[in-house]
């Protein structure tokens, strides 16, 4: 068509276009399928770093309402008044709370077994017609479990301050803690072609993104943890010889998105993301994660990796490895398991190994084990006054 | 009822087929071959006729180049969920051809270790140059200047930089892209991770000025043009050579409003340098990225560039630089 055609048309021809309802309403229904991905808003924002430089935390009321409800940490089982002789006296085999009064062993011994195996009941660990019996591989494990709880409280106050854990915070009711991992062998490839490096899958464990979906082995197995370094950014302005990749960074990357999704955080939470590096520009709890890390190495090489052989086949990952921990076995969604809500209050117990015998049933708080005046660490979020803004408001 | 006013009305008009002008160098079609068509569909979005079209040496292996690297990349896509159809569509947006391990360096990888990418990799950009090459041929035959060419080659340059000339001069394949929907939106990431932050490459940062000012212009340009058209402001040429009241009007409005107007011949000059200038830019902060600077935050320290922030939160230390790392 040239020009003067074009011109013959104007003000000439007159075209029905046709009704468009219909795809109006089709685009509306793909606006909509698009937007079921999303969350409702609004959404709460809470500034933490200085203004402007976007360190603050976005929550969604409604998500945060869940997350408390499934996060309240269960009625302390009453005490018993006049616990009796301790407990390593009066039973058999009893390696770790042999210093507790009987009464309080008993209590404990209930308390644990409504934390781990409601349903299952003492049997669940216990041969019942002889209770001392290390028969059942799960006693044997939870004796460790015992200690690594106790190690924790004690050792790592860097990563878990005053608050602790119990063993609630990880079995929330269930025998196996939802939240464990084993080495991830990938999913089954071609031979001759797609091999997919180790990422480029959709993985709950880092995020969903298509980062390497098995972090875990990497930085948090006893055996690799030390050999594969975290830290991937320059130091120096020029170039001065690292040779840090960049798949090596998506390492990093992947490792990292599991923590704020374990956590429930964006990478602001630690990071101010204008020089993630930047140990000065973090926030507090950045140092906190730090000692996480180097506390869930701690745990999978000194008590879960050594316990391989006692958890039967059935309990083993796909190579045959044993069930380990990272930052989503106690967080499971949340900054601070059970929303930083201590458990060592009621059970003093596991606040670290129990020296001596615990003579009065009614341990006053100053005298039990767990609540002697622990020197806070100074590293801890609690001890940040900027932190006591950022416990999500319930809606 | 729609009326057929202008030439950016949305209604139909059907007249003959257009074959195309003669070439200037022949006076014949240039190759032009097949019967034109019509598409309603295609009318809704541009011209509803299709054909003739002319593919030449050039187009002929640019489509053959382009299918071995679309056939290599979706192949190893497939493969990595073990040729299962219903995975490969679910996962696609996961899926990728990753290039070499970066402890192959510049080798040659075994076939599933990178091989396939480096094959891949070759063949696109065999295909893309080529049909650079015919965008030039095809303007040149049919009288244009070569402007198109140009900005081509631009794209065409950020994607050998990222692909092969940064990665070269790196020593190692594995610096290069993946191909994949999300991986290469996850390398993207990692990479100003890895370089401390991208935002402070200066060159990124005209880039995404050249980014988004062209996006900004093109609107500009674009809501003028529809504005003025009832005044023949879409025959744009036209109004060049002989300016008419829709040109006056167009100007006088940006006059009024921003103090500033460009004319109907130079905003199409800010618009192609804009966007010529955002891949070229680009390709150049890429470029200097772990080859002249290890850390753009860093960088940008040392240049005063980077503004400093009241400390709110209480100084950390490195628990790493501390006498005892563990408790």
């Amino acid at each position: 068509m040239n020009g003067s055609a074009i011109r013959g048309f104007i003000n000439r021809r007159v075209i029905d276009t046709g009704s468009r309802r219909l795809p109006q309403l089709l685009a509306f229904g793909v606006i909509l399928a698009i937007l079921s991905g999303c969350e409702r808003p609004p959404t709460d924002t809470i500034q933490r770093g200085y203004r402007g430089v976007a360190q603050g935390l976005v929550y969604n009321p409604r998500i945060v309402k869940d997350q408390e409800a499934a996060n309240a940490i269960p009625v302390a089982l009453p005490q018993l008044p006049g616990g009796g002789p301790a407990a390593g006296s009066v039973f058999k085999n009893v390696q770790v709370l042999g210093n507790l009064s009987t009464g309080e062993f008993t209590r404990t011994m209930l308390a644990m077994t409504s934390w781990v195996a409601p349903k299952q009941g003492c049997a669940y660990c216990h041969n019942t017609a002889n209770m001392a019996s290390d028969e059942l591989y799960t006693k044997v494990v939870a004796r460790r479990m015992l200690q690594m709880t106790q190690h924790i409280n004690a050792d790592w106050k860097t990563h878990v301050a005053a608050t602790g854990v119990t063993c609630y915070t990880c079995h929330r009711g269930e025998p196996v803690p939802a939240n464990i991992w084993f080495t991830d062998p990938g999913p089954e490839t071609a031979d001759e072609a797609g091999n997919h490096g180790g990422q480029n899958m959709p993985s709950p464990a880092t995020g969903y993104t298509s980062l390497p979906y098995d972090p875990f082995t990497t930085f948090l197995d006893s055996s690799t943890a030390d050999a594969n370094d975290i830290r991937v950014i320059s130091n120096t302005a020029l170039p001065s010889g690292d040779r840090k990749s960049i798949k090596q960074t998506e390492w990093t990357y992947a490792l990292m998105m599991h923590m704020s999704e374990s956590l429930g955080v964006n990478c602001t939470y630690c990071h101010n993301s204008r020089s993630f590096a930047s140990w000065e520009a973090s926030a507090p709890p950045r140092v906190t994660a730090w000692y996480g890390i180097r506390m869930v190495r701690d745990l999978n090489h000194s008590y879960l990796d050594p316990l391989s052989s006692t958890f039967p086949p059935v309990r083993h990952g796909p190579l045959g490895d044993n069930p380990k921990l990272n930052c989503a076995t106690c967080h499971q969604g949340v900054y601070k398991p059970l929303f930083g809500n201590s458990m060592l209050k009621d059970y003093p117990q596991f606040a670290g190994p129990i020296a001596a015998p615990v003579a009065t049933p009614d341990a006053s708080p100053a005298s039990a084990p767990g609540n002697a005046p622990a020197t806070p660490a100074t590293t801890r979020s609690d001890d940040d006054s900027v932190m006591a803004k950022d416990k999500p408001k319930p809606s | 009822m729609a009326e057929y006013q202008n030439i950016f009305t949305r209604v139909q008009v059907r007249a003959p087929a257009y074959a195309g002008v003669p070439l200037p160098a022949d006076g014949g079609t240039g190759g032009r071959f097949g019967k034109p068509f019509f598409v309603h569909l295609l009318g809704i979005f541009g011209d509803a006729q299709v054909g003739p079209i002319y593919l030449g040496w050039t187009g002929l292996t640019s489509l053959l180049f382009g299918f071995i690297a679309f056939e290599i990349i979706g192949l190893n896509m497939w493969a990595s969920v073990n040729w299962d159809p219903i995975q490969f569509v679910r996962q696609l947006p996961w899926l990728a051809l990753e290039p070499p391990p970066p402890a192959y360096g510049l080798h040659f990888p075994p076939l599933n270790e990178g091989g396939w990418w480096l094959i891949a990799g070759f063949c696109l950009t065999t295909s893309l140059i080529l049909w650079c090459v015919r965008m030039h041929r095809r303007a040149k035959a049919h009288g244009m200047g070569t402007h198109t060419t140009w900005a081509f080659a631009s794209a065409i340059w950020l994607y050998l930089v990222l692909g092969f000339i940064r990665p070269v001069m790196m020593g190692s394949w594995g610096e290069a892209v993946p191909f994949g929907i999300f991986p290469h939106l996850d390398w993207v990431g990692a990479f100003s991770l890895r370089y401390g932050n991208l935002f402070y490459c200066p060159f990124h940062m005209l880039s995404i000025a050249f980014l988004y000012g062209a996006t900004l212009l093109f609107a500009m340009h674009g809501a003028t043009i529809l504005a003025v058209s009832r005044y023949g402001g879409e025959r744009e040429l036209e109004q060049i050579a002989d300016r008419g009241t829709a040109s006056e009007r167009a100007a006088l409005f940006w006059r009024w409003t921003m103090g500033f107007n460009a004319t109907m011949e130079s905003i199409h000059r800010w618009g192609w340098w804009f966007a010529v200038l955002c891949p070229l830019t680009g390709g150049i902060g890429i470029l200097l990225t772990g080859t002249a600077v290890d850390n753009w935050f860093l960088w940008a320290v040392k240049h005063h560039i980077v503004a400093s922030y009241p400390q709110v939160f209480p100084m950390l230390v490195d628990p790493a630089s501390l006498p005892a790392g563990k408790p």
